[in-house]
């Protein structure tokens, strides 16, 4: 019986859809209850730095707030303004919520824990992680709206240059691991937590986190979306559905880089301390809570800086990030090439 | 060695830094938000909230259709019509107040002579529509009936200072 | 295998498909929106061969990068959609040339004109070496070796067209106030403020 079981599942074309069915449900389920939960801890992040209370009336502690204002967008009114182009306008959320969701399927959760564990796995991440800001500027060119317009062209700036910039961090760390598959950049990073790549890496740590402020739209990079110049930006005319699409993908969006973070810097599902009560943890659980960390560091920054001026994020861009990783880039590689320590050799 | 120093701190995120730290001891200091349904901040005796129409203890109400609020009233809110009762006395007939155009500023209790009209202590009177920010004179007599306790216990307390 | 084949035949439709609405429709962005559509299928061509990298690397490079500045700049354009149309049958004789021209050149390369096809042969050839190693690993070890030097000249060329980009767009424009960040930053305190001590009556001058 079971080995019946076994062999449709494994051999079956029916079997194996239903596993890779599964597969997906089982990573995109918790990720979104995630997302959900990490609205709520970012509103009491900010709410404890400015020593307000954040919500705490539905549910305990408010727990079931981001279910609250999930169910209030799915009921509220779809408006699509008359002058937009109808299609564009709705398709572009689903864009970002998709790209947000579809890198998951190489993201390694533990040791082979993993949808599609491919060997260009961090390139396959750069590359839908560049896709999502099509989703803001077809939003904010389908909108019609000189806010939702000016949104978009400050994203597409925004993000093609800090691109380059997270392009030359995931070089350096391929570098040192000689991989791009995503399972072998963790493997490489065995050991104590001081081993990971963190911390020889420290400078690269710092700006991969940086850009991926300026990629997710945060604070203190959130001009295409400021809503004290462009009322919120490319979302100026979503409401109800597609906003929330936009909300999730990006927050979605945000997980998924603080997932790269750890992956890369933080030894992904390694346990800090690599002796017996730690490693009993399953992998999974240290992933999560190395995430956890990073978005933590997301709200804290949201509490803490203000908004860059536009000439100076493209200033912070292009003159400090880009000369800054390129140098460290030559001299990770000097230094692996003159050390004797380049991998795969 | 200035120049080095700072251009250490630059690199070194030594501000940024700094702004973090203090945005984490602010994280767990005690909160100053008032758990507003649950708690509230204390109103003065003098708040301009909810209008009220009163009743004198035996239960005949003050209004006496003077029309001195009407004629006060800067934004036009108060419109009364009065008509002399059956006992001779003399009564409103409608005393309607537009709660979308009041300003609550209070010239209409200052002006009523036999302190009928009153802005009580009230705020949370929102409503789903407008027609029902139109109020009428039983709905402004049914609000005196309720808040008579704390707009009473309210006048007592700012009577000194008249 | 028929599952790959029905992907190959619907991966090169749609990108035959999108190519020719890119010429074909009205609306410049849509154009750009279809060009990156036949970007997103001509990687999944590659990725059906097994080229995964080059596919990675096609849409980080054009979808990612070059399309979100095509986008950028059509966005921006006041194109009136009729004006635009006037042009195309000015302009089709010699676009289809180039056309033609393009075509002819890739059928000559892969040998179907008669004679043996030298883009074959080194396709064989490299084939080989494929399989036993990732396809990343094989670019690298072909590029920073055998093909070092066209490598190398390939980056000169986008150097000295980025130069020349940057020298045609240099304005020196005089007068500019410009905000200088490091300065700021490093001003000390005892130069931005003093501290006056007022004496009553007295004002400060």
């Amino acid at each position: 019986m079971y080995a019946d079981l076994i062999h449709f599942f494994t051999t079956h074309w029916l079997g194996q859809a239903i596993v890779i069915l599964a597969e997906c449900l089982a990573v995109t389920v918790p990720l979104l209850v995630a997302v959900a939960y990490m609205t709520y801890a970012d509103r009491k992040i900010w709410a404890s730095i400015q020593l307000r209370r954040g919500p705490n009336v539905v549910g305990p502690f408010g727990l079931l707030q981001p279910f609250a204002d999930g169910l209030k967008l799915l009921l509220k009114e779809t408006i699509v303004p008359s002058s937009a182009n109808t299609v564009l306008f709705l398709i572009a959320p689903m864009i970002t919520f998709m790209t947000a969701l579809i890198a998951w399927a190489v993201v390694p959760f533990a040791d082979g824990w993993v949808i599609a564990d491919i060997n260009v796995g961090i390139l396959y991440l750069f590359a839908i992680s560049s896709l999502g800001v099509y989703g803001i500027i077809i939003a904010g060119w389908a909108s019609n709206s000189k806010y939702a317009f000016l949104g978009a062209l400050r994203s597409a700036a925004q993000m093609v240059s800090y691109e380059v910039s997270i392009g030359f961090v995931l070089v350096t760390v391929l570098l040192c691991v000689g991989s791009l598959n995503l399972s072998k950049i963790v493997l490489a990073q065995t050991g104590w937590f001081w081993n990971w790549y963190w911390l020889p890496l420290l400078p690269m740590f710092v700006i991969f986190f940086i850009s991926a402020l300026a990629e997710t739209n945060r604070t203190p990079f959130d001009l295409p979306m400021s809503e004290a110049e462009l009322v919120q930006g490319f979302q100026t005319e979503y409401s109800s559905m597609p906003f929330a699409l936009f909300f999730l993908g990006e927050y979605a969006n945000m997980i998924l880089l603080s997932a790269m973070g750890s992956i890369l810097f933080l030894g992904g599902w390694m346990s800090p301390i690599p002796y017996a009560p730690f490693t009993y943890v399953p992998g999974v659980v240290w992933f999560a809570l190395k995430i956890a960390m990073l978005l933590f560091v997301f709200s804290w920054t949201k509490g803490t800086l203000p908004r860059y001026r536009y000439d100076q994020l493209m200033r912070l861009g292009w003159k400090v990030f880009l000369p800054i990783s390129l140098g460290w880039l030559v001299l990770t590689a000097a230094v692996l090439q003159f050390g004797g320590w380049v991998p795969g050799k | 060695m200035a120049s080095l120093d700072r251009t250490a701190r630059t690199f070194l995120l030594a501000e940024v830094i700094s702004g973090f730290v203090l945005t984490l001891k602010y994280m767990f200091k005690p909160k100053v938000t008032v758990n507003y349904p649950y708690e509230r901040s204390p109103l003065s005796p003098r708040f301009r909230g909810e209008h009220a129409l009163r009743r004198y203890p035996n239960g005949e109400e003050r209004c006496i259709a003077c029309k001195l609020c009407e004629a006060v009233c800067p934004a036009l809110a108060i419109t009364i019509e009065a008509e002399p009762r059956e006992d001779g006395s003399r009564r409103t007939t409608r005393y309607d107040i537009d709660m979308t155009k009041c300003i609550y500023c209070g010239f209409c209790q200052e002006a009523c002579p036999v302190d009928a009209i009153v802005e009580g202590p009230n705020t949370e009177f929102t409503t789903e529509t407008r027609e029902e920010l139109l109020y009428s004179k039983e709905k402004l007599l049914a609000n005196g009936d309720r808040w008579e306790g704390t707009i009473a216990q309210n006048l007592r307390a700012d009577a000194p200072y008249r | 295998m028929l599952l790959q084949a029905l992907a190959f035949y619907l991966f090169a439709f749609v990108t035959i498909a999108a190519g020719g609405m890119v010429v074909v429709s009205r609306n410049p962005v849509y154009s750009v929106l279809f060009l990156i559509l036949a970007f997103f299928n001509a990687a999944a061509l590659f990725l059906l061969i097994g080229a995964e990298f080059v596919a990675m690397i096609l849409v980080i490079v054009y979808v990612g990068a070059v399309a979100v500045l095509f986008l950028f700049v059509v966005m921006m354009l006041d194109i009136k959609i009729t004006e635009l149309r006037e042009g195309f049958l000015k302009y089709f004789p010699i676009g289809a040339l180039i056309g033609v021209v393009l075509l002819a050149e890739i059928l000559f390369a892969l040998g179907i004109f008669g004679g043996s096809s030298p883009t074959i042969a080194a396709l064989d050839k490299a084939g080989a070496h494929i399989g036993a190693v990732e396809n990343t690993r094989a670019i690298g070890r072909v590029l920073y070796t055998q093909y070092f030097f066209l490598f190398q000249s390939a980056g000169v060329v986008l150097l000295v067209a980025m130069i020349g980009a940057i020298v045609l767009t240099l304005r020196r424009r005089p007068g500019v106030r410009r905000q200088r960040v490091a300065e700021q930053l490093y001003r000390p305190k005892d130069q931005a403020i003093t501290v006056v001590k007022v004496p009553t009556r007295g004002g400060v001058s």
